[in-house]
């Protein structure tokens, strides 16, 4: 297979267009702005949609359109962006539409700075909107692996006909990394029935993101939520990297992940074995797959670009059988190995 | 014997769930008229607002799709951009289209959108209970404006389909009523010009179509059509508000 030297940004661009990616709307924010520019350039060449909205919030409601008239989607953008945003995750979790919403985050609160960050986990993880939901969250760790979940992402949305998250970083987003382009054969998907199309051809139907009849509403909400127990069951991917009988298991996932690997590299070198565990689905969670590895190991250390976010989910599924330490830089910071290392001598005292 | 008035094959054979006095019903009613006579009900898709005016969906025989208060116009564009030959309408209230989502309507204005939006201004916030609107008139008393409309405090009454007009993308924009004969017939051939404004692609259209709004005006529907004619046409006057040179005549 042919390797392309590529830039994140555009090799997530490039593979939802291999996706089957029809329209995608964006508007232009640091560190993801390339995304656009990728799209501006290569969807009139395969016939499709670019379009740049005059906001964030327009953007997500001609996707919304777009997706009710049954067709592949995409936006983009960074943290502030994806707030804006949040109002139509909200709908289109509502209305069961399938959308691909990617996030190449930056450092905040507020306009913050335009530095790689995990600062959006609960944003992405916890709703972000109003409402009782769930979308689906996929972590690359490398541009390969964003351009395999780009696949990934488009496939999962139509099959649950729910929002999906590329969760990236401005250093995702930002760096160039060889990448071979190969479209996963996925099983067939249902047709697009509900489409809004126009009603030609058979009798009228309609969208909705309401129920004013509040036991409706509460029927809706769990039957959400019985699709949610499936992509529990169904869709939890991850990685485990580094020794069998590990002393320590560390836990990070995107950018951090990359750099943890090395730590479990550097401190097998000193005699310290380490496991680490690297959640690819943020949504949902490897909860079992981590507490088993917590229990073998005894203990554990959670490293995100945060003050503490994912850290919440590792001591949930941890459930207190074992100690967990957190080590987090934040603002566009980045944990070194060093530092990392360090911290892991303190806690195992060696 | 020869039937010469019926009710539209669009107008799905149900009550309506307005107030007495309201002219939604009326409005819709119009625009399925115009889907029956341009014979378009299979290639048109409503797109609906949050307010009064989400009832639509249960009244027109179309496609439709429901949004979020204020986007239906960015909606709307992104089914339009999706499927172009078809007949994409937003159907709105002063507070959905006016208010907070005047950044959608300005910028598929500016775009010259092929999409036709329909701008029911009765003046008021209506679904939650009468609150002040941008499109409120000075001195009038609503219950967040229990003094009367200041143009000190809340500024003045929002010319949306004047403000509309002056973009090139906006190919047809009109302002109409419906309390009177005269008044309907002419609210028809607006929301005719406006579908096939956007039939032949040249551009944005909107109709602005002035309506009472009894039950939150305080007022029985006789007298809420008075004051609509006596206090809100003079400041919403009526008529066509831009007419690009290609747009189609018609009676």
């Amino acid at each position: 297979m042919k390797k392309t030297l590529m830039k994140g940004n555009d090799a997530v661009a490039e593979a939802a267009i291999q996706a089957g990616c029809e329209l995608y709307f964006g508007y232009p924010i640091t560190p993801q702005t390339e995304i656009s520019e990728y799209f501006s350039l290569r969807m009139p060449e395969e016939g499709r949609v670019f379009f740049q909205a005059e906001s964030e919030i327009a953007s997500i409601y001609m996707l919304y359109g777009a997706s009710s008239a049954g067709k592949r989607v995409m936006t983009s953008s960074s943290g502030p962006g994806i707030s804006l945003k949040q109002e139509g995750i909200s709908y289109l979790v509502s209305a069961e539409l399938p959308a691909v919403i990617v996030n190449m985050s930056r450092g905040g609160p507020g306009l913050g700075n335009v530095q790689p960050s995990q600062s959006d986990y609960f944003q992405a993880v916890k709703g972000g909107g109003h409402g009782d939901y769930k979308v689906i969250v996929l972590a690359p760790s490398t541009v390969q692996e964003l351009v395999d979940l780009t696949y990934l992402a488009f496939y999962l949305a139509d099959k649950y006909r729910n929002p999906v998250i590329i969760l990236g970083d401005g250093m995702l987003g930002q760096m160039m990394e060889p990448v071979v382009f190969q479209k996963p054969d996925f099983p067939p998907l249902p047709p697009k029935d509900w489409a809004i199309t126009g009603k030609k051809g058979r009798d009228r139907q309609y969208i909705l993101c309401f129920d004013l009849d509040p036991r409706g509403l509460e029927e809706f909400n769990q039957r959400l939520f019985e699709k949610y127990r499936k992509i529990e069951q169904e869709e939890i991917r991850y990685e485990v990297f580094g020794d069998d009988e590990p002393e320590m298991l560390l836990v990070g996932y995107g950018t951090v992940a990359r750099i943890l690997k090395s730590v479990v590299r550097e401190a097998k070198n000193i005699g310290i074995r380490l496991a680490l565990i690297r959640p690819i689905t943020l949504y949902p969670f490897p909860s079992d797959a981590l507490q088993n590895l917590a229990r073998k190991a005894g203990r554990v250390l959670d490293v995100e670009m945060n003050m503490g976010q994912m850290v919440e989910d590792v001591k949930l599924a941890v459930n207190g059988a074992v100690p967990v330490h957190f080590y987090g830089r934040s603002g566009g910071m980045i944990p070194t190995v060093e530092d990392t290392l360090k911290m892991i001598r303190d806690i195992l005292g060696k | 014997m020869q039937t010469i008035f019926e009710r539209p094959k669009t107008l799905i054979n149900q009550p309506f769930r307005y107030c007495p006095g309201c002219n939604h019903g009326l409005a819709q009613r119009l625009i399925a008229e115009v889907i029956d006579e341009l014979d378009i009900a299979d290639y048109t898709i409503g797109v609906g607002p949050v307010g009064c005016s989400v009832y639509i969906y249960e009244c027109l025989d179309i496609d439709f799709v429901m949004g979020a208060h204020g986007r239906a116009p960015a909606i709307a564009t992104g089914i339009k951009r999706a499927y172009p030959d078809r007949m994409v309408f937003s159907y709105q209230g002063d507070g959905d289209i006016a208010a907070i989502g005047t950044a959608e309507i300005v910028h598929a204005a500016v775009r010259g959108e092929c999409i036709s939006a329909f701008f029911i201004n009765n003046a008021t916030f209506g679904m939650t209970g009468g609150q002040m609107a941008p499109t409120s008139i000075l001195g009038q008393r609503t219950t967040t404006s229990p003094r009367g409309r200041n143009s000190k405090e809340a500024g003045f009454p929002f010319k949306l389909g004047e403000m509309l007009a002056v973009n090139e993308g906006s190919a047809y924009i009109a302002r109409v009523a419906l309390t009177k004969p005269q008044y309907i017939k002419k609210a028809k051939q607006a929301i005719k010009r406006a579908f096939l404004t956007q039939q032949a692609g040249l551009g944005f259209s909107l109709v602005e179509i002035l309506s009472p709004c009894p039950t939150n005006w305080g007022m029985v529907p006789l007298e809420a059509v008075q004051w609509l004619e006596k206090n809100i046409i003079p400041v919403y006057p009526l008529g066509e508000i831009k007419v690009k040179e290609e747009i189609p005549n018609v009676r």
